[in-house]
């Protein structure tokens, strides 16, 4: 595909280079680099324990690399937490969803970044304005703006933490498997938002399971295998198969390579 | 799923009495068996129960277990507990009457009845709380040692430590501005009172108003007029009931020619003075306002119920957890030397079991008021009703002359049976799955 080629010339905008994570001497992740465009989709492709969750913690903050950087427009940056991860405009769609079953949906939309009174308090009230307003936007049945989420079904929780990743300008965004749990209808929803996403420039990490969601969403797909990268590909230039051998097999397809 | 909470017109129209007040059934709940609890006692005790007197003697009875039980809230929210904090009510109290009864009177010789010995003693064991507090906080939070063990620990500890210090020693006479926030020692009288009651009156019914208000601006569905007012005039005579009843009952007799003796004049025949709100209860009061605020309306409040409901979610989302947890457990330290001072001022002297068997009192006052050991769940005026019907309980069965064993054992069983009954109501409404 042309339109892809053509991205990948513009400047990168995340670059992980050489992404080492060791956990008691079992090597995570283990020598990695993989880079990301503006309005790119990059699939990150594995078994379960390839390494891919564990890489993109690096990225989100969840954990830090033992050696390896990463660049963001270029700049080295140090993520040592999720809030520095927040502040370069990095947002995840975890796979557990990471949302506190306890609070609203506001309350979960702006965790860690209420909106606040002159006074300092948290304002519930223009937090939920907020929130019902993207909300028309994602999912529009929703109306369970007063209850605690673990009252929601499993595709309005999805769309809960979506609009916490995409209210707040996100650049780079990160889904972990964000339609594992969801029924057709919402997973046409998410394509539908990734799509848009895209249009407007992000770029994003999809981590998958499903080939066919990859071969649809993404524009390269990186496999890895025991917290090795296989490779990475343009998905237009390969067959499912060849993705399937990769994650199988560990070996990059002969015409890709 | 059922779209219960959708604001079509004709489910608008299905919508209980209740729905539409918008009251917390759980609170209305909690109510109700403190009301049955009253109304059994009343019975039995021929009304003696519910007399000004005992009501009276009912409050000041409950602010010490109240005070505390409002910061464990806080503590059980975020999935810890804290099992020390009758030992270092001791230990805060100890170091109080050092201060009061050595320290500064003699040791730095400021004389008895100094009118800095009593903020000064208690900032020192207020910052003593904070401190061990924040300590304790550390060890859970910082080096991942479970809130169980260390307070545990605590529990052994710090009483200990105030025997130590006191070498075991009854410490007193205290400080007389310190009796003060004992309880009867120490009251507003009727007109300041009355004051008050007012300004929590037209407090109340502004802060329903302004959320109105605010709901109104954002266009969100509000309450029909009449509930809205039916609320507020609920919470009005709930106010002032309660005040007419303290300013109600009358200080005795003889306490009050030794107070005219005491200034050199000579009580007037037929001279009466109502006590009025005690100072401790005041603070009870305002404690429980700001708390509430803080669970609510604040930054810190949301950050501990999301780390109680998810600690991985809040951390995923950029919370400081382990700070969050030294916080938690400073203020309630903090608010365990509050206690201190109320209950050392009750009891006008320091002894070294003061505060014993505290932690299950306060951790039972905050669980029977519905906050949930498996956290994310609690409110701090569930831990107020929770600390009262508890007191309640035991009041009533002592002036019934149950005996010791016997309150014990059903003192015991409402516990249980209100942790059941919680879990029963979750269940129906779907909080718990």
């Amino acid at each position: 595909m042309t339109a892809t080629i053509q991205l990948q010339k513009g400047k990168p905008l995340v670059e992980l280079r050489n992404i080492s994570i060791a956990f008691g001497g079992i090597k995570a992740v283990d020598d990695v680099s993989i880079d990301l465009y503006p309005g790119e989709v990059v699939g990150l492709l594995g078994h379960n324990g390839a390494g891919k969750s564990t890489l993109i913690k690096c990225l989100s903050g969840a954990y830090q690399a033992d050696s390896g950087e990463v660049r963001i427009d270029g700049q080295k940056v140090e993520i040592a937490n999720p809030r520095d991860a927040r502040a370069l405009n990095i947002e995840t769609i975890y796979q557990t969803l990471a949302l506190a079953d306890n609070l609203d949906a506001a309350s979960n939309l702006f965790l860690g970044r209420e909106l606040v009174t002159p006074l300092g308090f948290v304002d519930d009230a223009r937090m939920e304005a907020e929130t019902r307003k993207i909300m028309a936007r994602l999912n529009p049945n929703f109306r369970k703006f007063n209850v605690p989420v673990s009252a929601l079904s499993g595709g309005q929780r999805q769309s809960v933490a979506i609009a916490r990743a995409v209210y707040f300008n996100a650049k780079i965004l990160i889904m972990d498997e964000p339609t594992a749990a969801l029924g057709p209808h919402e997973t046409q929803m998410v394509s539908e938002l990734v799509e848009e996403l895209k249009r407007q420039g992000l770029g994003i990490f999809l981590i998958e399971h499903d080939i066919h969601n990859v071969m649809r969403l993404c524009d390269r797909a990186s496999v890895m295998k025991n917290g090795q990268l296989v490779g990475t590909v343009n998905v237009a230039d390969v067959t499912d198969d060849d993705i399937l051998g990769m994650i199988i097999m560990g070996k990059k397809p002969a015409q890709a390579a | 799923m059922t779209e219960t909470t959708s604001h079509s017109p004709q489910s608008e129209q299905k919508r209980s009495f209740l729905q539409t007040l918008e009251v917390d059934t759980r609170l209305l709940g909690m109510i109700g068996a403190f009301l049955l609890v009253c109304a059994v006692f009343f019975v039995v005790t021929d009304g003696k129960f519910l007399s000004a007197r005992n009501i009276f003697n009912l409050t000041i009875q409950t602010v010490s277990v109240a005070i505390m039980a409002t910061g464990m809230v806080f503590v059980i929210v975020m999935r810890h507990i804290d099992l020390s904090v009758g030992a270092l009510l001791a230990l805060c109290s100890a170091v109080m009457g050092l201060m009061q009864v050595w320290l500064l009177p003699v040791y730095f010789s400021f004389g008895y009845g100094h009118v800095l010995i009593a903020p000064l003693a208690m900032a020192g064991g207020l910052a003593t709380g904070a401190l061990l507090g924040a300590f304790t906080g550390w060890l859970i939070g910082y080096q991942r040692i479970p809130s169980f063990i260390v307070t545990l620990g605590g529990l052994l500890i710090w009483r200990n430590v105030g025997w130590y210090l006191t070498s075991g020693r009854t410490l007193g006479p205290i400080d007389p501005t310190f009796l003060l926030f004992g309880g009867s020692e120490g009251t507003l009288g009727v007109t300041l009172s009355w004051i008050i009651a007012g300004v929590a009156a037209a407090g109340a019914v502004f802060g329903l108003f302004q959320g109105r208000k605010s709901k109104l601006k954002h266009e969100f569905p509000v309450k029909p007029m009449w509930a809205e007012v039916s609320l507020a005039g609920l919470a009005v005579v709930a106010i002032l009931g309660f005040v007419a009843i303290l300013n109600s009952y009358q200080v005795p007799t003889l306490k009050l020619q030794r107070l005219f003796e005491a200034r050199g004049a000579v009580m007037p025949e037929g001279y009466s003075e109502g006590y009025g709100v005690p100072y401790s209860v005041l603070i009870l009061i305002v404690l429980t306002i700001a708390m509430t605020i803080v669970s609510r309306k604040t930054r810190l409040g949301r950050y501990i119920f999301a780390a109680g409901g998810n600690p991985d979610a809040a951390e995923l989302s950029g919370i400081n957890t382990r700070l969050l947890t030294v916080k938690v457990f400073a203020l309630m330290g903090f608010l365990t030397a509050l206690s201190a001072i109320v209950a050392q001022a009750r009891l006008q002297n320091h002894t070294n079991d003061l505060g014993t068997l505290d932690e299950l009192r306060v951790i039972a006052a905050a669980v029977i008021g519905g906050t949930a050991l498996s956290g994310g769940i609690g409110t701090i005026y569930g831990a107020i009703l929770g600390a009262l019907i508890m007191q309640s309980l035991q009041s009533g069965m002592a002036m019934v002359g149950v005996d010791s064993p016997f309150q014990n054992i059903v003192v015991g069983l409402v516990l249980v049976l209100a942790v059941w009954i919680d879990i029963q109501y979750r269940k129906r409404s779907g909080a718990l799955k």
